[in-house]
């Protein structure tokens, strides 16, 4: 069994195809492989008879004829995504328990398609940091090392795909959510555009940024999956009014003749060596592929880091206004009337880092900073999305490494907030834009942990972008490599 | 640079209870991530457009009927405190 829980979703879907297996026999492995590995911390809610339930349905549904590429394929979801039927709880103490009263568009959408969820995925406290080490509900541990972070916030997601106990997962991106811990566990993560993914039904981090997206074994999982996961949504008032794609049309195209731009500014100081060297092992297999490498530069890329922690701080701590103790989350036992009531209800629900971010974004909405610090950074925004669309008129991709180091240990910036952002550094500039980005494996560095390499296409090229990155993986085996054990 | 009066005062602002040994320590913590955003005033930015959305997205406006049933129930079953269709809150008004 054990070659089966290794399969992508692509071959999953050819075998319930062909009635090789059943969705409920699928469901049935993930859960048991779940169970054995629970030390990971992967996985917060698992409700083996809704799962199976959902099995006898999507079985049920081939048994009448219908077919699907995704129809019995099980998935988990990132637990910021709200379910139904599972806990839903941001990592967060403050939603300890809670019940949503639907399904977030994303996850309808994915039952829609007829996957089966395995259960909710532990994540950084609101999506908010980069080890996973800020949820209220312990670390996640990376199944290539367990003294590394598996990266964050979607620590459970890629830790869950890269151990096989799920064979893909939902995730988002604010700042590089999806990326980083992609990079760190050797799977693939995909962000797409920002506006095609829904919302609706993701609790709110930073609204002008967050990005629900994927964790996959391949891009052409991404591919298939993306199919039934985009799409406009009437319920979320930043969702793109685009036509839903087929996302594997552009994955046998290849690479000849790419110009892939190679900005200097995401090789300078500052990468380490063993990252440096995997990612330029890579650029060297695109070109024997037969693409060409082109310099670029985003010359305003550096200031990724300092714009997006006064945009996201400020998006958060207007978001996060709505916990308050009076409609659902933690309410305090103790206090004395009802603005006491609401301040301890945060203070004991709230862990650190979503504080800490909600006192940054509270002074710089406050009077007197509003224009020197976020309506600045609104424009230096702009002027980092310019330097991507400049990029874009001399290459079709750029490729760089998609972080500084590969995974560093747990506890090793837990106290140094500022050292911790900087996981982001290379992935940030592209959340601001809104482009399409995602992290393939190219190798591994220091102590064999994995290392990433980071595509970025113009908006709307998530099919070429895949594409690009199946080409990448035809050649290469790195994203079939399994850790030990698994 | 922040002081701790700041601190003070943006904590208040946020609902969010702060020890006075906390304040020191945030205070510390947050005057590193401004020394960081500090960054960014180096550029000069005269007569750029602040960018709110990556694509210019415009607020839709939809046809102003009723779409949802009544799922009052469904909506309160997570309130920590409720009685009679109602969310219960200590007493505001004497």
């Amino acid at each position: 069994m054990s070659e089966l829980s290794h399969a992508t979703v692509a071959e999953l879907g050819r075998l319930l195809e062909a009635k090789d297996v059943s969705a409920v026999e699928l469901a049935q492995l993930f859960l048991k492989r779940i169970d054995a590995h629970k030390d990971l911390n992967a996985f917060l809610d698992v409700r083996p008879e809704v799962t199976l339930a959902q099995a006898r349905a999507a079985d049920e549904r081939r048994a009448r004829g219908e077919t699907g590429p995704l129809l019995g394929v099980p998935i988990a979801h990132k637990d910021i995504f709200v379910t139904r039927d599972w806990c839903s709880t941001a990592s967060s103490k403050i939603l300890k328990g809670y019940m949503s009263p639907f399904d977030a568009t994303v996850v309808a959408n994915l039952k829609e398609a007829g996957m089966v969820c395995l259960g909710k995925l532990n994540c950084d406290e609101f999506a908010m940091g980069s080890s996973n080490e800020n949820s209220a509900y312990g670390n996640v541990l990376n199944p290539w090392d367990k003294t590394a972070v598996p990266g964050g916030s979607s620590g459970g997601s890629s830790s869950a795909v890269a151990a096989r106990i799920a064979p893909v997962a939902t995730a988002t991106d604010t700042g590089g959510s999806i990326r980083e811990p992609a990079a760190f566990t050797g799977v693939t993560g995909t962000k797409p555009t920002y506006g095609r993914p829904s919302r609706w039904g993701m609790i709110a981090f930073a609204s002008s940024l967050d990005t629900a997206g994927l964790m996959t074994r391949s891009a052409e999982d991404c591919a298939l999956v993306f199919g039934a996961m985009l799409g406009f949504d009437p319920k979320d008032s930043t969702s793109l009014e685009r036509p839903r794609e087929d996302f594997t049309r552009s994955l046998n195209d290849g690479v000849k003749d790419l110009r892939i731009g190679v900005p200097e500014e995401f090789f300078g100081a500052g990468l380490q060596d063993d990252v440096a060297v995997a990612v330029r092992a890579a650029l060297t297999e695109y070109e024997k592929l037969g693409a060409q490498l082109v310099d670029i530069s985003l010359p305003n890329a550096e200031l990724g880091i300092p714009v997006y922690y006064v945009i996201a701080p400020a998006e958060a701590s207007s978001n996060l206004a709505r916990f308050d103790g009076v409609r659902y989350g933690h309410r305090a036992a103790d206090f004395a009337g009802l603005p006491d009531m609401i301040k301890k209800s945060r203070s004991e629900g709230f862990g650190a880092e979503p504080k800490r971010r909600i006192l940054v974004g509270t002074y710089v909405l406050s009077h007197g900073y509003y224009d020197a610090y976020f309506i600045k950074a609104m424009k230096v925004r702009r002027l980092i999305a310019d330097d991507f669309q400049r990029a874009f008129t001399q290459c079709d991709v750029i490729a760089s490494p998609v972080t500084t180091s590969v995974a560093f240990g747990f506890g090793e910036k837990a106290s140094d907030p500022v050292a911790m952002y900087l996981a982001d550094l290379y992935t940030v500039p592209g959340s601001l834009a809104g482009i399409p980005s995602m992290s393939i494996p190219c190798g591994f560095g220091k102590k064999g942990r994995p290392v990433g390499l980071q595509l970025m296409t113009n908006y709307f090229e998530e099919a070429k972008m895949l594409g690009i990155a199946h080409a990448y993986q035809q050649a290469t085996d790195w994203h079939r490599r399994v850790p030990e054990g698994y | 640079m922040l002081t701790a009066a700041d601190v003070r005062r943006i904590a208040h602002l946020a609902r969010i209870e702060i020890t006075a040994e906390q304040t020191q320590a945030t205070l510390a913590q947050l005057n590193d991530i401004f020394a960081m955003i500090e960054q960014m005033q180096r550029v000069n930015t005269d007569g750029v457009e602040p960018m709110a959305h990556p694509l210019g997205g415009r607020q839709r406006l939809r046809d102003d009927v009723v779409t949802e049933s009544d799922q009052r129930d469904e909506n309160m079953k997570n309130a920590p405190d409720q009685a009679d269709g109602l969310f219960l809150v200590p007493r505001v008004i004497e």
